[in-house]
């Protein structure tokens, strides 16, 4: 269990993280969401001891990190930024961790079968793609089977079997009972992920919600219907918190209804339809709508393209 | 990487941080990087090839030199040549022991593994510390006799090993050595970048000594032995001039700016983001 209690963070005039508390439970995969430079890595170092906060606190299992007599047993971290020294091996890299808690050789060599580096582990780190150093940035991180897993954008550089085996990975984890807290800029990473989500823009709490209740809100919005008689279905679907977009020749993007309701008011006046899509596609929309007024280098709002 | 659900093998003991632990850690993180046996390699074959260098030519020119000349000449001086070469090898090694961290980013996995922080620059600086020395011994014996054997023509050069003092001068350089690699690695904890760490070791070390030759030789005499570089090196001097410290002192002074040195390290350490 993490948990962050007005968490801030300065670095000089610049605030990086700012009042920032929330719970990351254990059980479960909870996504890290936030725009590039909204302060997810940051809020990651502070969590690991690496940056103090400004004001504020991170406890990891109940105490600070660094407080923990097996640090690598308590969180096995991924940060975004390479952590490896180029000229050393992956072999060592690993062994040099392992030895600092007391592991046996044998654990290093599981960990390397475990993110198949076998065939590379001698070779220095330095001439690794940024795939293989992802994998070897996970072996570190369960090196001591760690009862919570924190890993900053572990998908990137990674290849689709990659990426497949890293959501297997996390699922599997928190199964176990592990707290998993993995930070992305996509939310459509974390849709397929993650059961609950803090999402911060700015260094602020956006929202702390289950992604069950982020998608329903987003996906269930924005439904498209093809009718060839849309001025009766507007007249049809009319009613307060309704709206229309014009689409594509005979479409029409219904706001605030859901497929159902907009399916049975056609029904009932008799209108044919054509097509009824919910929007699933506007969970990215969705969560560029949270967190637009919180992008740092955005393009301007009304060019923003879902 | 197989797409299958992978299983975390158990771990089978549960382990924790110790500081034997972390010296071993260090250890394995030194002897891994070849900036390591290159800057040691350099090290040792300056520290014996000098020697046999200055030998080489003073023998061959003993004929050709007057006796006030010859006078000047000491075989210890000349065996021990080759620690002020080696002296920048160490010193360069004993910055990129910590600065490589930062330049390369694994002082995040170091300290994500001790967050403690302070036990891995004790590991680093005993580590260090011990290695140059145990290097440097056999280095400094080497280049003793073999200087020895090739002046062996000329008595005036000749010096036991069991003389007053030779064989504290032997040793000495050595550890002086040792303690320059400890000043380095603090100075690189303190400046986190390569090239600054070795900026201001050169500059502390090789430029500040002979601009105090511009003072005025009372102020230069009375200032300069306390100097790391003079007062470390009377550790490995046969004699002592009146304006220098003893060795016992002059290794007293030397170890008080190292230890001040790791003082700031240590501080610094526990106290900046990394």
């Amino acid at each position: 269990m993490i948990e962050a209690r007005g968490l801030t963070k300065d670095y000089g005039e610049k605030r990086a993280v700012d009042g920032l508390s929330f719970t990351v439970q254990p059980g479960i995969v909870t996504g890290f969401l936030g725009p590039n430079g909204s302060g997810k890595s940051t809020t990651m170092r502070l969590i690991l001891g690496l940056d103090a906060p400004t004001r504020g606190d991170a406890t990891v299992n109940g105490r600070h990190y660094r407080d923990h007599p097996a640090p690598l047993s308590e969180v096995g971290a991924l940060l975004e930024a390479r952590s490896v020294h180029t000229g050393r091996s992956a072999y060592n890299h690993l062994l040099a961790l392992a030895q600092t808690h007391g592991y046996p050789k044998r654990r290093v060599l599981e960990m390397i079968d475990l993110v198949g580096l076998h065939e590379v582990a001698r070779k220095r780190a330095g001439t690794f793609s940024l795939g293989m150093g992802q994998r070897l940035g996970i072996a570190a991180a369960l090196l001591g089977d760690p009862k919570t897993v924190l890993l900053d954008e572990p998908v990137n550089g990674l290849d689709p079997e990659g990426i497949h085996w890293i959501r297997n990975l996390l699922k599997g984890l928190a199964a176990e009972g592990k707290t998993v807290f993995v930070s992305s800029h996509l939310m459509s990473e974390m849709a397929l992920t993650a059961d609950h989500l803090i999402v911060i823009g700015r260094g602020k709490l956006i929202a702390d919600t289950s992604v069950d209740d982020f998608v329903a809100s987003a996906s269930e919005r924005v439904v498209l219907v093809r009718s060839p008689d849309l001025t009766r279905l507007r007249d049809a679907l009319a009613g307060p918190g309704v709206a229309f977009t014009d689409g594509e020749r005979s479409a029409l993007e219904v706001h605030g209804l859901t497929a159902e309701q907009v399916g049975d008011a056609a029904a009932a006046a008799g209108i044919a339809l054509h097509e009824l899509t919910p929007q699933q596609a506007s969970l990215e929309e969705a969560f560029m709508d949270l967190t637009r007024d919180e992008v740092e280098f955005g393009a301007q709002p009304e060019k923003v393209v879902a | 990487m197989s797409t299958a659900a992978p299983t975390i093998p158990k771990l089978e003991a549960p382990g924790r941080v110790t500081f034997p632990r972390v010296v071993l850690a260090e250890w394995t993180k030194f002897r891994s990087v070849r900036s390591t046996a290159w800057t040691l390699g350099v090290g040792i074959l300056l520290t014996i090839l000098f020697p046999i260098l200055f030998a080489t030519v003073t023998s061959s020119h003993w004929g050709q030199m007057s006796a006030h000349e010859r006078a000047s000449r000491s075989p210890l001086d000349i065996a021990l040549a080759g620690v002020f070469v080696a002296q920048l090898a160490i010193a360069v090694l004993g910055v990129l022991v910590i600065s490589a961290e930062y330049s390369t980013g694994s002082i995040r996995s170091t300290f994500t593994a001790v967050p403690k922080r302070l036990p891995v620059l004790w590991a680093k600086l005993v580590d260090y510390a011990v290695v140059s020395f145990v290097v440097l011994v056999p280095a400094v014996l080497v280049s003793f006799f073999s200087s020895q054997a090739i002046l062996a023509r000329h008595d005036i050069l000749q010096v036991s090993f069991t003389a007053p003092g030779v064989a504290r001068c032997m040793v000495g350089g050595a550890l002086y050595v040792a303690m320059v690699g400890v000043f380095a690695l603090a100075l690189g904890a303190i400046v986190r970048n390569t090239a600054g760490g070795i900026a201001t070791f050169a500059g502390i070390f090789f430029v500040i000594p002979p601009l105090m030759n511009l003072l005025p030789s009372s102020w230069n005499n009375a200032i300069s032995q306390y100097l790391p570089s003079d007062a470390g090196q009377q550790i490995f001097a046969l004699k002592h001039a009146s304006h220098t410290l003893t060795p016992l002192a002059g290794g007293v002074v030397f170890a008080g700016y190292c230890a001040a040195a790791i003082a700031i390290a240590a501080f610094l350490l526990c106290r900046r983001d990394v």
